[in-house]
Order: structure tokens, then C-alpha cells, then sequence
């Protein structure tokens, strides 16, 4: 599966994967790895501030990323795992190349200028690559007639300065049907979770969960998949529907399909169990 | 769609003064965003996951910063329920960063000691902000802990924390930065500057 030598790649995997989402860092550092990348995490990396860092203190929006960007070793890229991550890494560097008062800000707090190639990348980005290498081409199917929806949430959605980045809309379809999995169409892909409304207005965040979690189920999908924890606990913690669709991560699937991650105990940790449905598929004893 | 702008008394007469013009430029510049781009197709507000829980449409709110209504919009649960996923961002054909100009109402909402139209989020918002500046990192636990303290609610979703809990989904204790002093340097940063609230 891997080819010549072990890359290495910085890996931020912020304050949910380090925590609600274990399963998905876990997943994702062993599918990397069978397939010979080596996350190396960011010493001592402190949270990206979040949705709430920008939404009440300005000043705090690219000071709290940029110390991350600071702790970055050159000349590898910086994979942020969770898509809210990304966002903030990613639009503080931009601000830092736009900005020269930033930059210098930024000289003084950090005692050295930012590094203006540092490459911030997503789960996607490396994803995507692996596809144009034909990486899954001669993957064994071992995901055959599982029926799943792809669920994205606002995770392909930009702020406008970032309209000419890469996207990667249908990626998620586009590897898991080589690996043998089908799609199903539906209606709610790229309808956003809430978030943190979950905490603080959970009546919306139920009624968006709910409409999410209904067009899976009439569908007949047999799981949701999606690449963000954010997502992945308010699907699973705030549906009010009796009928529950099991929540993969993406991560956790694409490990199974390499042959790891059946007895690692990851989706015993999910709050919709989705261990009948994996094995009668026959993906985990 | 329900929406609580539709009934309220209709004001027929807007008087601009100089002042109000101010306003609308103040957003702008706080947003990075010329507000005057937005021709009020609606784009952002029928793609809006959350419009039917909102007050004003992000359409209209941009429309109350064009017309310097600064109380209305600085008052308006919308700015509040917005969680800046960024789907009006990708409708939006004159590429308003919308959610930039609800991140700049939000803050000035704060300066401004406006009425907050939402309490509850902003008090969220704060709590984890406040676990950063004490970890580094936000610590899930405390925050609802706190959270629901300050609300007096103890009851919702107690289930819901047991079911994480069990399944190790919330970590008792915090995961801490190591060099903590670095943090408190940016929030030392901020406290000079301007437009933020200590409470």
C-alpha cells in the first residue's frame, strides 16, 4: 500500500479530536499511517479559538492561530484535522500575508517573522492527492453494497477570500465508491449541524439535526458519513427522531476498508452504536 | 418561513442623518466587507440553514446596517443565532463575506452595551473564551458546567452528559498548554485594546 519512504507531515488536531473525538484521531493517524505518511503533532498547540474567539473579541481571531503557525517546523505542511481548525489557521496566514502590521504584530509576539510557504492543509487536500495518485485503485472492496449519504455540512463552505482555494466537493463519494460502498442521493449534505447552537439554542440546533437525520432515513440510507467531530456529535446527541442512522467518520471507514480498526474499540465509543451495522457487513467481528 | 421582522410595524419613512452613515461605514470597515455591494437578492437568506430562527434575515440586517439602524441590528437575535457556517458566503454573488459582518455587529454589540439579543450564546461564547485564557485549550466539561450554572439549569441534557461521560467523551480534567505564559501574553495583548469587554 505504501509507497517508499515514511513523509511527515505537522498535524494540529485541535481541541474535539483531542478529546468527544478520539476515535476520529485515532482513525485518521492509523489510516495515514498504512498508508505511509506520519502525522507529527504540533508541541504544545493551544485552540484556534473556535467559533467563539472571532465572534466577541476581535483582537483575539489570528493572535490565538498564529502562535500555532508559529510552532510549526518548516518545510512541511500543517494538516488541521477539524474544518472549523482549518478556517482559522488558514485565514490568519492569509491575513499575515495581506497584512504587514499583522506581520509585524506577529514578529514581536512570536520573535521571528511568519513563514510565508507554510502550506495549511486539510484531511481533503492529502486525501485528494492520494486519489490522483490512484492510491485506491487496486484497494480491496471491503466496503461492497454499504449504503451510505455523504454528509458535509459547512465543511466545503468559504468565506469569499477563499473562493479560489481547492474544493473538494464528491470526494467522499468519489473514494468510498471505489472501495466498494454506494451512495445514496439526498437532500441535506451540505446542511450545517448548528454547532455550538447545540449548547446554547438546542431547540434550533434539534430542528436542524432533525431534518438532517430524517432525509437520511428516508433514503434508506444505512449510515451518514462526515469528516467533522463538530458534526458527528450533534447528529449523534441531538436527534429527536426514534429512528437513529449511525454516524461514521470518514476516517473510520476509509481504516476499515485498509484491513485496521475492527478491534481498536473506536465505535464503541459512538453514542449510536454502529457495530450491528458494521457487522452484518462484515467489517468488524 | 417564520420570521419576526414580518410582524413588526412597518416603518414606511427611514431618516438618514450623517451619523447613520457612520454606522454603515464602521461595519464596513470592521468587516473588511463594503456593505454597499449587497443589492438584497436574497441569495444568503433563503440559503441560511438558520433564517427561520431569526429575527431579521442576514439580508435585512444587512440592510439595517446600510440604512444606519444601528439599535435595531446591533439589538437583533440574528447576529447572535448566526454560527458562521459560511453557506451565505458561497450563495452570495457580489462575494459579501456575510458572516465577517456578523462577526463585526456581534463586537459591537459588546462595545456598545447594546441590548444582546441573545444572551445565553453570548454568555457561551464567553465561557469559552475564558477556558482558553485559562488552558489554552477549551475544556468541554467546565464550560457546560459553567454554562448551566450561570443559566440555573442543571437539569437539560443531564442525560445526554451521562451518556458522553461514559462513553469518555468528556475528559474530567482539562489538557493544558504547557507554556501557559505564552497565551496570557495575547490575552494581555487584548486587554489594552480597545472594544473589549472584561466583565
Amino acid at each position: 500500500m505504501s509507497s517508499g519512504s515514511v513523509k511527515e507531515i505537522s498535524y494540529f488536531p485541535g481541541c474535539s479530536l483531542a478529546t468527544s473525538a478520539r476515535e476520529s484521531n485515532q482513525s485518521l493517524l492509523a489510516f495515514f499511517e498504512a498508508h505511509g505518511i506520519k502525522l507529527v503533532e504540533l508541541d504544545d498547540w493551544n485552540c484556534c479559538g473556535s467559533s467563539s474567539a472571532h465572534s466577541i473579541a476581535a483582537e483575539l481571531t489570528h493572535l490565538l492561530p498564529s502562535r500555532n503557525l508559529a510552532l510549526a517546523p518548516p518545510q512541511r505542511p500543517l494538516l488541521a484535522a477539524c474544518p472549523n481548525c482549518f478556517l482559522r489557521l488558514k485565514l490568519t496566514h492569509m491575513t499575515l500575508l495581506q497584512n504587514r502590521r499583522a506581520a509585524e504584530k506577529y514578529r514581536r509576539l512570536w520573535g521571528r517573522a511568519f513563514d510565508a510557504r507554510l502550506q495549511i492543509v486539510t484531511f481533503f487536500d492529502l486525501l485528494s492527492d492520494m486519489v490522483d495518485r490512484g492510491v485506491f485503485k487496486d484497494n480491496p472492496r471491503r466496503l461492497t453494497g454499504l449504503k451510505f449519504v455523504p454528509y458535509y455540512g459547512c465543511m466545503l463552505a468559504r468565506p469569499p477570500s477563499m473562493r479560489n482555494e481547492r474544493n473538494f466537493h464528491g470526494l467522499m463519494e468519489k473514494v468510498l465508491v471505489s472501495l466498494g460502498a454506494v451512495p445514496l442521493t439526498w437532500s441535506q449534505g451540505a446542511r450545517c449541524c448548528g454547532t455550538f447552537l447545540s449548547v446554547s439554542r438546542p431547540d434550533i440546533a434539534a430542528d436542524s439535526v432533525a431534518g438532517i437525520m430524517q432525509a437520511a432515513v428516508d433514503v434508506q440510507a444505512e449510515c451518514i458519513v462526515t469528516a467533522c467531530a463538530m458534526c458527528h456529535l450533534n447528529l449523534e446527541i441531538r436527534s429527536p427522531l426514534a429512528i437513529k442512522v449511525p454516524i461514521l467518520y470518514f476516517s473510520e471507514l476509509l481504516s476499515l476498508s485498509a484491513g485496521i480498526g475492527g478491534g481498536k474499540g473506536w465505535f464503541r465509543r459512538h453514542l449510536i452504536d454502529p457495530r450491528p451495522l458494521l457487522q452484518s457487513k462484515g467489517l468488524i467481528a | 418561513m417564520r420570521n419576526a421582522a414580518d410582524s413588526q410595524p412597518r416603518r414606511s419613512t427611514v431618516h438618514l442623518t450623517a451619523q447613520q452613515g457612520h454606522f454603515a461605514r464602521e461595519v464596513s470597515r470592521r468587516a473588511h466587507v463594503n456593505i454597499a455591494r449587497c443589492w438584497h437578492c436574497k441569495c444568503c437568506s433563503n440559503g441560511c440553514p438558520f433564517a427561520a430562527a431569526m429575527d431579521f434575515y442576514p439580508n435585512q440586517v444587512i440592510r439595517l446596517a446600510q440604512l444606519g439602524l444601528k439599535r435595531q441590528a446591533l439589538e437583533s437575535s440574528s447576529i447572535w443565532i448566526c454560527v458562521g457556517c459560511n453557506t451565505c458566503s458561497v450563495e452570495c454573488p457580489q462575494a459579501i463575506d456575510v458572516a465577517a459582518v456578523m462577526d463585526a455587529l456581534r463586537q459591537m454589540a459588546i462595545a456598545e452595551k447594546a441590548a444582546v439579543g441573545e444572551p445565553n450564546i453570548l454568555e457561551f461564547h464567553r465561557e469559552v473564551v475564558e477556558s482558553i485564557r485559562r488552558y489554552g485549550r477549551t475544556h468541554k466539561l467546565e464550560i457546560m458546567m459553567r454554562y448551566k450554572l450561570k443559566k440555573h439549569d442543571w437539569l437539560s441534557d443531564v442525560n445526554i452528559a451521562l451518556q458522553m461521560l461514559s462513553k469518555r467523551k468528556l475528559d474530567l480534567r482539562p489538557s493544558r498548554v504547557k507554556r501557559l505564559e505564552q497565551i496570557q501574553a495575547v490575552f494581555q495583548n487584548i486587554l489594552q485594546a480597545k472594544g473589549h469587554e472584561q466583565r
